[in-house]
């Protein structure tokens, strides 16, 4: 399996607020999903945060971690996508 | 490769939530030719057991892609070889009840539609062909998630007048018995030249005489995506940059649709086939291929200037989409169904766009007549005329036409037929009125044209 297969990115778009990167770093640690980079910044007056992870050490599947993370999302009332990075890297790369 | 760039994410999380880009069809398509016997029972039970055993992970795996990349998959589809050929083999052939068992088997795997109920007739009809069709009005009737289509014509063989009549009468016939859906059958009747054997894109579908044992060809879709990216130009933007922007945003489809094809096929263990890079809308707003003529500075659908920029818009997808793709099929290009398309059902209820400024557009886009509405009354030798005039576009041209009308029993210009769901809802337009009787009863072929002096 290529090492790529194993990464994700997670981008969570809504109104700011306190403790968002808290609650989703703390779900990732649980679930053994270590994060690589974090970028955010505001766009069109929401807050907009973008992961780079890689789930190689998680022994949860695809589905249960972005699950936890979707849920996570509803309770901060904040938009969030969990994506594998291949669709990423060839939509933009030549 | 360490790709993180904020900006290219937000545009592909955007044109699928804002511009509905999805992967319209992954189509799993499937050869039925082991599948042959001089028993029909053993043919039915041979093809429902092959289906299965091919097609019974393929919605889990797509449902699963789906979730991983976020990115939807409208339509999970089944194509097979032409069931005239197959049903041929059997000492007393029974196409109805092979038509139940397509859907039976579709039904149970979980697929929206199965298309390849149909036979290619260009130069002539056996007699699995002729029975075949004399019984697709009563198949389509009976069954819910079976296509069907019939190659009449080739640039190479010419036009089989002799098949256009009797198709025309199916037609009318299949519209005829699903009166209560407003003759839904011919909706899912498509009548083509030059067919091409990989297309995954309904009603049309059917697995090639050419074609391996299985493939996953996969179709997709962004209208909106491409209409969004026009009008981020400025207003007077030159042909050559628009030409240029579209074909950006058609790699950038298109290179998402061979990721996914890929991957899906890798999970279902089979080849990967074609990707069809078409533009195919949905009656959602802003999914409308008649939007882009707007965003590209046309007042509606059928103004003066329509042909030329769905000329350019067709060019332009498939150069933009051929790099991202090892293998590029099917019909390629934009389509115009009216009924599927909020825009184009606009324009064809206000009279902008007539019959004969769409067949006009058939010149020039990926398929032909689409998903039109036209009065119950219309004479079947009319409907002969209309699918004689649009297989010689194909014919000459040298490329795909096809015609999917719909002679609404019992309804007439100014009403519509209404079919929900991807299928929409089509005002119906007016035919010309004058006889085309005498000339389509002539019979016989239109020979095939001459491929040089080409003026």
């Amino acid at each position: 399996m290529n090492v790529d297969d194993n990464k994700i990115i997670i981008t969570i778009i809504g109104a700011d607020q306190i403790g968002i990167v808290a609650k989703i770093t703390a779900i990732l640690a649980e679930c053994k999903v270590n994060i690589e980079d974090i970028k955010q910044s505001i766009m069109q007056d929401f807050f907009v945060m973008f992961m780079l992870a890689q789930t190689g050490q998680s022994s949860l599947t695809f589905n249960e971690i972005k699950e936890k993370l979707t849920k996570a999302g509803k309770e901060m009332n904040m938009e969030i996508w969990v994506q594998k990075k291949a669709i990423f890297n060839k939509m933009h790369t030549i | 490769m360490n790709f993180f760039n904020e900006e290219s994410i937000l545009e592909t999380i955007n044109m699928i939530r804002i511009h509905n880009l999805d992967i319209r069809t992954v189509t799993l398509a499937l050869s039925l030719r082991d599948c042959m016997d001089s028993d029909v029972r053993c043919v039915g039970e041979k093809i429902h057991e092959k289906i299965i055993r091919y097609a019974q992970y393929l919605k889990h795996y797509a449902d699963e892609i789906e979730e991983e990349y976020s990115i939807p998959i409208v339509n999970k589809r089944i194509a097979v070889t032409p069931i005239s050929i197959i049903g041929e083999s059997c000492k007393k052939p029974n196409y109805v009840y092979l038509a139940k068992i397509l859907d039976k088997a579709a039904d149970e795997v979980g697929v929206d539609f199965i298309g390849g109920f149909g036979a290619l007739v260009e130069k002539g009809m056996t007699k699995g062909d002729i029975m075949l069709m004399s019984s697709i009005p009563e198949a389509l009737a009976g069954t819910n998630k079976v296509c069907s289509s019939v190659n009449l014509a080739s640039s190479k063989a010419g036009i089989n007048m002799d098949a256009v009549n009797k198709m025309a009468e199916i037609i009318k016939l299949s519209a005829q018995l699903t009166v209560k859906n407003d003759g839904i059958g011919a909706a899912k009747l498509v009548c083509f030249c030059n067919a091409p054997g990989d297309n995954p894109f309904m009603a049309g579908a059917f697995h090639g005489i050419g074609e391996p044992e299985c493939a996953l060809n996969i179709g997709v879709s962004g209208p909106g995506v491409v209409r969004a990216a026009i009008e981020s130009l400025p207003k007077d933007t030159s042909f050559g940059e628009v030409a240029n922007k579209i074909k950006q945003i058609a790699y950038k489809i298109t290179s998402t649709g061979e990721l996914i094809g890929h991957e899906l096929a890798q999970k279902l263990g089979i080849p990967f086939g074609i990707i069809d890079l078409s533009l195919a809308p949905t009656p959602a707003i802003g999914d409308s291929v008649a939007g882009i003529f707007r965003a590209m500075g046309l007042e509606h659908a059928g103004a003066h200037g329509t042909t030329a920029a769905l000329a350019m818009l067709n060019d332009a997808v498939k150069k933009g989409g051929i790099m991202a793709s090892s293998h590029v099929g099917g019909l390629s290009g934009a389509f115009i169904p009216v009924s599927e398309d909020a825009e184009m059902i606009e324009a064809a209820s206000k009279g902008y766009l007539t019959f004969e400024k769409l067949e006009a557009m058939t010149c020039v886009c990926s398929v032909g007549l689409d998903m039109i509405a036209i009065p119950g009354k219309t004479p079947v030798e009319t409907i002969s005329g209309i699918i004689a005039d649009e297989m010689a576009i194909g014919m000459i041209n040298k490329k795909t036409t096809a015609v999917r009308i719909i002679p609404v029993p019992g309804k007439d210009v100014g009403e519509n037929a209404v079919y929900g769901g991807l299928l929409g809802k089509a005002p119906i337009i007016p035919v010309n009125n004058l006889s085309s009787e005498n000339f389509v009863k002539r019979g016989g072929r239109i020979p095939a044209p001459i491929h040089s002096l080409n003026n």
